[in-house]
């Protein structure tokens, strides 16, 4: 049982840096539709720099610069140029899948670095849930810092008060002085990094090494559960753990069941369409009261300006 | 065609054969020759042809059903999912029906299109009634078509023996689409896809329904104002985008793989997605453009055979022209936006 808590946390680690990293950005208004192509692009130059340098942490710190460059792409094509985000988005995805694998096939099926194992003495003892927090590496410590901080911050610190203005209302953010497109240049690199921090998570941690394909559709499912978190980091969270678990259970069941770990990937989107016909079903709006604080918990809308540009003339 | 057409074609190809030439450097390839292999190994002799040109039919089908959606301003990003299920329609028929050629060859084309109608429908029935962004029902929905061919595959459809995830057994002879030359060229395939193109560009001229579809698709509110049905309107844009869809799936089942494998989409979709975003909303551009991108697909793959480079580098060069034209013809309007009304004199 604990081991299959440990495996949980561990496993849902590179979807929470992509999910909330994405609901951060969308949060400020730009839809970042680049992810699936994105986290492939990052987790092969991840490996790719990690391999040829030896050192993990570049890998990462490549993988998040690839990610940023992406999403500030995406932004800019939207801010600078009015275009539709999607469009770009959707170009940039399938650009980038490729991309990784005419770049990456010379460190395909290589043995590379990894992410060191980091128990916490002591911590990591306490019965239940110590081997599942505390006996992890950086990269698992490092995605569950940033659901507190992500949560803290978007729901609590000037910062976020002001991003959340900036996606729900730009004009009214602007009309208080808040330059709008310079928090969403900054909120698209910022979840664009994280986003990149995801695909290093894989193929530095997760699913070591690089291979065609090798975190696929695991950029889509990210996207799904922002919509089915509600763009909340917590219960992004959430929803990441939620998928952790089946895929470990998948895993341990995969000899019994086959086929099980092929089909399963597509679970979460009958979920999350599921989810978004709830959260937009007229009735049980109506059911519970408009806008009550309980139905903003848990029917949560998008935000306003998502995706939408905002020139301030 | 004037000097801004031709400059607003031109700029992107030569940015993206910059950055091709670029990727080829990188991974130690004589650009020029790299290039040539593309081009022979998309149309050096009949049989590459033929494998172009039928690489070219199901782009053309799909991106057919796309101009339809985009008119509606629907992002039928299921197109996908929607040949998934159209070949796996197809297969269900393909492998249990009896009978002459013609007859199950009909049938099982006409499954595909139902198949893909219906996951096309689904789509929009969840933008219409549950008010589901099509983009994201639309993956979804791919990934749980995907999910249920490979079911098939290893599940009730095996092979006699393994469960395999290379695809079921071959379908009977009978079921294939007839082919000349010796080469891989299935003139059925090609006059559909062509039937189709015109097909499309008739309905959108000439029909209250082309001019629904665009009504809908350019200002939503005034279309309703105007009496438009714009949830019916959106439905069967779905219907026509999904059954074509699916009518490419049925024709990568019959004319080109004789089963079912899983993945069998094979990214031809996304492709008629790019190939739509490129090329607008004029059928003859699409199906150029189709042709065009078939082209570099086949071609591709000559690269891994002779200087061993990655085949990906065709599709990584499909999104780099498409990125650069969309990237581009933003750019201009801006500067257009942003120059004084009256232009300088000289």
């Amino acid at each position: 049982m604990e081991a299959t808590l440990a495996s949980i946390v561990a496993a849902a680690a590179p979807l929470i840096y992509a999910a909330v990293g994405e609901a951060i950005t969308e949060r400020a208004g730009i839809i970042n539709l680049s992810l699936d192509g994105s986290i492939l692009l990052s987790a092969m130059s991840g490996f790719a720099i990690a391999y040829t340098t030896g050192s993990v942490g570049l890998g990462f710190v490549a993988a998040a610069l690839v990610s940023a460059l992406v999403a500030l792409v995406v932004a800019w094509s939207g801010i600078s140029l009015r275009l539709n985000q999607v469009a770009v988005g959707f170009v940039l995805t399938l650009l980038g899948a490729a991309l990784s694998s005419y770049l990456g096939e010379g460190f395909a099926h290589r043995p590379g670095p990894a992410v060191t194992p980091r128990p916490i003495p002591g911590l990591s003892e306490i019965p239940g849930i110590g081997k599942a927090l505390f006996g992890q590496n950086l990269s698992v410590y490092g995605s569950l810092a940033l659901v507190i901080a992500a949560a803290w911050i978007l729901a609590r610190h000037r910062f976020g008060l002001e991003l959340r203005a900036v996606g729900e209302r730009p004009e009214a953010a602007h009309a208080r002085g808040i330059n709008v497109n310079r928090y969403r240049y900054g909120a698209a690199a910022l979840g664009g990094a994280l986003v990149g921090v995801a695909g290093a998570a894989f193929s530095l941690d997760q699913k070591l090494g690089w291979s065609d394909g090798h975190t696929a559709g695991f950029g889509w499912i990210a996207l799904a559960i922002v919509i089915f978190g509600g763009w909340q980091p917590i219960r992004v969270a959430l929803g990441c753990y939620l998928f952790g678990a089946l895929q470990v259970v998948a895993l341990r069941l995969q000899d019994r069941v086959p086929g099980l770990a092929q089909i399963l990937p597509s679970l979460p989107f009958p979920l999350m369409i599921f989810a978004l016909v709830l959260v937009n079903a007229p009735a049980l709006r109506r059911l519970m009261g408009r806008s009550s604080r309980a139905v903003r918990w848990i029917l949560p809308e998008a935000p306003a300006a998502l995706g939408r540009n905002f020139a301030p003339e | 065609m004037n000097r801004q057409r031709v400059t607003s074609l031109l700029a992107p190809v030569a940015v993206a054969l910059v950055a091709t030439v670029g990727l080829l450097a990188l991974a130690d390839a004589p650009p020029l020759q790299a290039l040539g292999l593309i081009g022979e190994g998309a149309f050096a002799g009949r049989g590459r042809v033929a494998d172009t040109l039928m690489a070219w039919a199901p782009v053309a089908i799909a991106g057919g059903g796309l101009i339809v959606t985009f008119a509606a301003g629907l992002w039928n990003i299921g197109v996908e999912g929607q040949m998934v299920t159209g070949a796996i329609a197809a297969s269900a028929v393909a492998r249990s029906l009896p009978g002459d050629r013609p007859l199950v060859i009909t049938l099982t084309v006409l499954a595909g299109v139902v198949g893909g109608a219906s996951w096309g429908l689904i789509a929009g029935l969840l933008k219409v009634k549950g008010r589901v962004n099509e983009i994201f029902a639309g993956i979804g929905l791919g990934f749980v078509a995907q999910a249920f061919a490979t079911y098939l595959i290893i599940g009730p459809w095996q092979r006699a023996g393994v469960a395999s995830t290379s695809g079921t057994e071959p379908f009977r002879q009978e079921t294939w689409l007839p082919t000349v030359g010796g080469t891989r060229l299935a003139p059925i395939a090609l006059t559909v896809a062509v039937l189709v193109l015109l097909g499309i560009r008739l309905v959108m001229r000439n029909t209250r329904f082309g001019l629904r579809l665009r009504a809908v698709g350019s200002n939503p509110a005034s279309a309703a104002l105007l009496g438009v049905p714009a949830g019916a309107t959106t439905l069967r844009a779905f219907l026509v985008g999904g059954g074509l869809a699916g009518l490419a799936g049925a024709l990568l089942v019959t004319g080109i793989q004789h089963k079912l494998v899983p993945a069998i989409g094979g990214g031809r979709g996304f492709l008629a997605v790019l190939v739509v975003l490129l090329a607008g909303s004029r059928v003859w551009v699409v199906g150029l453009i189709a042709l065009f991108f078939a082209a570099i697909s086949v071609g591709s793959s000559q690269l891994q055979l002779r200087l061993n480079l990655d085949s990906s580098l065709g599709s990584v060069i499909q999104g780099l022209l498409v990125l650069t034209a969309v990237l581009y013809g933003g750019w201009r309007a801006r500067r257009e936006r942003s120059a004084p009304a009256i232009a300088p004199a000289g």
